[in-house]
């Protein structure tokens, strides 16, 4: 009786991972596995290919497990005297087999995962049929707690919110003026760390117009959870507008302006009419230090950030 | 400094933290004190150099420690389930989720598995106690003393607030002065020596001390996970006692190896961190394996199928665990080789692990599984683990990992793994052995409601986080701002507290089982089914553990041992016993470094150096100790073996 009960709990377990599964994917409304763009696409492929390998995984082992739980289970009414052999120990055969297929499993798995990583160190290719462009480069600076991104091109600066044209590559370079963090917009592609004294690129590109989340995912202090930004995903052409209404309207970018955003804390959105880049290069050795030799003594005080949990959302 | 400048203020459940443990050490210097308990306590327990009675002991500060990252935990989640509660600020929360990673990883899964070690490992090779007995006493105290400093700090001087990986430049001096980053520096260096010493304590004792006649592959499996534990244990901890020596130069003197100023490497840290880090995580999960493995074939009333294949499974998981630590950093833009490269080793790790599993599975083939709770707990890790493994695969897998990394999905794998590995092996080892320790079995009842909480709780509560990962929620957020994501946060809050549920019945079924439970007549604890030499000891375990050690030439030789009718009480070969004198020794040399590392965090050098020139003091006091211990004698062993027996 106990062990009958045992049994139903134990398969109990797949249809409850069953439902947790269909439930979350089957809808597909995760923003990972609803991608925007060629980066996030090439990503969610790769994560669905191996989740096909993962379920044959789990379903043979859950099988196998089942079956060996039910089956032998010592008060089974019926167990005959075959179905017990203290001394069976191995066999070589079965072995080699069950080592031989995770090698090729995880050949199957290499081959795509090595050959994406290759391609997402370039720049999208463009859709079938459609011109190669020009990446837009975008510098993404970070400082406690807030993100700048400047457009060296349009000689435009924007802080907690980002503007991009649909379909052509953004070539992201991301550096820190202070700690490590990521830039990541999970519906455009995966992340890549901002770091202090470095350089990292990341491509991403969005084909969809929309208005997509943006955060920083590394931890990096008090303030981390608001250090969130929109992406505003628009055709070339409201791009161009917007690149120029910046150009026209916003303020120019003062040393003096930029020296007071760097300070830890929350800031609104703000728009500039020119770029930091100029006044200090945190990527390079010289400018890696350049926050901390100014505003080292705001780094020790805690800001007591309760704002943070009055918003709603920090957009 | 004065005393209320260090103490933490404004927090109200601070306030009622101090106060309880307040109250919770004035009840015990109480009891001690009246019930006349003190000689007794320090007599039989702070100077004991019995690896029996140490092992105890880092068992029960491990539970301690299991209690105080629950609470942890709770606090998160309660947090991330209520956002409009304003139960915890941004700040307190930071703190809270670093504090409860590194007292997980290094204040409850180590000690808790070393605390088994320590017990289990010279019962089943028929050694009397460790090679260097007094440097396992010192192990102990070094780690009980750095998890007490590290525990102090929340109401001392603040938690540290940089994650339990501490990352630089976040953790350097210029963005996290004060002692919050000291404590942790200091409380992982100082337990750090003991770890560091216990592997190579437990090396030495498995090599030289086995049985006569018992061959490297004749050990058990439990012991086999512990000697490759400590081979890891010995390559990689001296990387983090470097990288933590470094860091702490760095905040107290002022030099420069991880800072943002003076061309320092703040990314070094990151790779010697993980270059421990990775090799870490395998400490905490091969003795896992060894003790399920232990289990599964004892309650499947057969041999371990491909004890062979299981061994060199574990050598090569070892030997992977060194050559993966970039994958914790795909993100950080190495490049496309060096994550491919990476990433293959990682996937790799899977080959042998996945051999385990399917070994595991065909012990169970024509076996007679008894369903009772270590095996429950040793059982419900196969399928819970294969789900932490296979999305361990799906991490490894560089281009992929862009999306998984810094999120929840990697918080649901780590705990799919840690929680199903690590910590179903702790209860399962602990009630498999704890006849052995205390002289009677946990009550069996309570024992299955503890498990049936708990692994619900466990799958509750982490399966929801995979899906809140792809959905794109970042770990260490401290509030739950989509509003998507609010529901699977309530229900994995609710399998929280279904895991801390079975916590508690835990805890209770030892009180229950103290007062309850029937007292052990033989050491053959679970109905004679025993296969290895810890289980040929009378219960409770007498202190030199084998009055004769047997000869032993093959795998499982306590089964034959029965069949034969032999035990390790042979009257006619009992010789007198050589064992090590208890010793105060450890425990004043660790408590004058525990007090040199306090004076570190607070940066007065004037107790640093006192405590330090009192260790240097306590080791020329060792090099002149010429206490060789004592013999036991053979009527004293005759009387004691006959009393316990029954004869």
């Amino acid at each position: 009786m106990k062990a009958k009960h045992l049994r139903n709990r134990w398969l109990g377990l797949l249809p409850l991972g069953l439902i947790f599964f269909l439930s979350g994917c089957g809808q597909l409304e995760m923003t990972v596995l609803d991608p925007k763009g060629p980066v996030a696409q090439s990503q969610y492929d790769l994560i669905v290919y191996s989740l096909w390998f993962m379920l044959g995984i789990i379903v043979v082992v859950f099988a196998l497990f089942t079956y060996m739980i039910i089956k032998y289970r010592e008060n089974r009414p019926g167990r005959k005297e075959s179905d017990y052999d203290p001394n069976l120990h191995g066999n070589t055969t079965i072995e080699i087999i069950w080592t031989i297929i995770p090698v090729i499993i995880v050949i199957l798995l290499s081959i795509p995962t090595v050959t994406t990583l290759f391609d997402l160190e370039k720049p999208p290719e463009p859709a079938a049929g459609e011109e190669e462009k020009e990446p837009l480069v975008v510098h993404a600076t970070t400082a406690d707690w807030k993100w700048f991104f400047s457009y060296p091109e349009q000689d435009i600066e924007t802080v907690n919110y980002l503007h991009i044209p649909t379909d052509r590559p953004i070539e992201f370079r991301l550096t820190s003026a202070d700690a490590m963090t990521a830039l990541w917009i999970p519906a455009l592609g995966g992340q890549k760390y901002n770091m202090a004294g470095m350089m990292t690129t990341l491509y991403l590109e969005a084909d969809e117009e929309g208005g997509y989340d943006g955060r920083n995912s590394n931890f990096n202090g008090e303030g981390f959870a608001a250090q969130t930004f929109k992406v505003h995903a628009e055709s070339e052409e409201d791009f161009n507008a917007w690149t120029q209404k910046i150009q026209n309207e916003a303020p120019e970018l003062t040393a003096d302006r930029y020296n007071e955003l760097l300070k830890p804390g929350l800031t609104d959105v703000e728009s500039f009419s020119s770029t930091h880049l100029d006044y200090v290069k945190h990527h390079t050795k010289d400018g890696m230090g350049y926050t901390i030799e100014h505003f080292r003594d705001l780094y020790g005080k805690k800001l007591d950030l309760y704002e943070i949990e009055k918003q709603e959302s920090f957009q | 400094m004065h005393i209320t400048d260090i103490l933490v203020t404004g927090e109200p459940i601070i306030y009622g933290a101090m106060v309880s443990m307040a109250l919770g050490g004035l009840a015990i210097l109480f009891v001690l004190t009246y019930f006349k308990k003190w000689g007794w306590l320090w007599r039989e327990w702070l100077t004991s150099v019995d690896h029996k009675k140490i092992g105890v002991m880092y068992i029960l500060s491990a539970l301690l420690m299991l209690f105080r990252g629950g609470v942890d935990a709770m606090m998160m989640r309660v947090q991330l389930a209520f956002p409009d509660l304003g139960f915890l600020n941004s700040q307190h929360y930071n703190e809270i989720f670093t504090t409860h990673g590194t007292i997980m990883i290094i204040f409850m899964a180590m000690p808790f598995l070393i605390g088994l070690m320590n017990i289990i490992v010279p019962l089943q090779i028929g050694a009397r106690d460790f090679a260097f007995p007094y440097l396992n006493a010192l192990s102990f105290w070094s780690f009980f003393f750095g998890m007490a400093l590290f525990n102090i700090s929340f109401v001392i001087g603040g938690s540290p607030d940089a994650g339990w990986t501490s990352y630089t430049p976040l953790s350097g001096a210029a963005m996290s002065p004060g002692p919050g980053q000291n404590f942790y520096l200091m409380g992982l260096q100082l337990s750090g020596i003991g770890t560091l010493a216990t592997g190579i304590n437990l090396m030495v004792t498995i090599l030289k001390m086995r049985a006569p006649g018992m061959k490297l592959f004749h050990m058990p499996i439990f012991t086999w996970s512990t000697l490759v534990t400590c081979f890891i244990i010995v390559f990689a901890f001296p990387i983090l006692t470097v990288a933590l020596a470094l860091l702490t130069i760095d905040r107290i003197f002022g030099s420069q190896f991880f800072t943002l100023t003076g061309e320092g490497l703040p990314m070094m840290w990151a790779n010697l961190f993980w270059m421990w880090g990775h090799p870490e995580v395998y400490i905490v999960i091969l003795p896992a394996f060894g003790i399920f493995s232990e289990v599964i074939s004892t309650f499947a009333k057969k041999r371990l199928f491909g004890y062979n294949v299981m061994v060199w499974s574990m050598i090569v998981i070892a030997l992977l665990s060194f050559l993966v630590w970039v994958h914790h950093f795909f993100t950080m833009g190495a490049g496309a080789f060096v994550n491919s490269v990476f990433s293959v080793s990682t996937m790799l790790i899977a080959v042998p692990t996945g051999v385990k599993i399917f070994n595991w599975l065909a012990t169970l083939y024509k076996s007679k599984i008894e369903f009772t709770v270590p095996m429950l707990w040793s059982l419900a890790f196969i399928p819970s683990f294969i789900l932490g493994g296979v999305t361990g695969v799906m991490l490894g897998m560089a281009a992929a990992d862009y999306q998984f990394h810094n999120s929840y999905f990697l918080i649901a794998h780590f705990h799919y793994v840690l929680i199903a590995g690590t910590v179903f092996a702790c209860f399962a080892g602990l009630v498999f052995w704890y006849p052995k320790m205390f002289g009677h079995k946990m009550n069996e009842r309570l024992g299955r409601w503890a498990f049936w909480l708990f692994f619900f709780g466990f799958h509750v509560c982490f399966f929801p986080q995979y899906f809140l990962g792809l959905d794109g929620m970042p770990r260490r957020l401290f509030i739950t701002n989509v509003a998507e994501w609010l529901p699977l946060n309530v229900i994995s809050t609710v399998g929280a507290a279904g895991m801390a549920l079975g916590f508690v019945v835990f805890v209770y079924n030892v009180y229950y089982s103290f007062r309850y439970s029937e007292r052990e007549t033989t050491g053959d604890s679970w109905n004679g089914n025993g296969r290895t030499l810890e289980w040929a000891t009378t219960t409770p375990v007498p202190y030199y553990n084998f009055a004769t050690v047997p000869y032993v030439d093959e795998i499982d030789p306590y089964v034959r041992m029965k069949e034969e009718g032999k035990t390790t009480f042979e009257e006619d070969k009992v010789k007198p016993i050589h064992m090590p004198s208890y010793t105060g020794q450890p425990f004043i040399f660790m408590a004058l470094l525990g007090l040199a590392s306090f004076g570190l965090i607070f940066e007065w050098m004037y107790l640093a150096v006192f405590g330090l020139i009192g260790g240097v003091v306590m080791m020329i006091r060792r090099s002149f100790d010429y206490d060789d211990g004592y013999y036991v004698s053979v009527e004293e062993i005759k009387e004691t073996e006959k009393k316990a027996r029954g004869l």
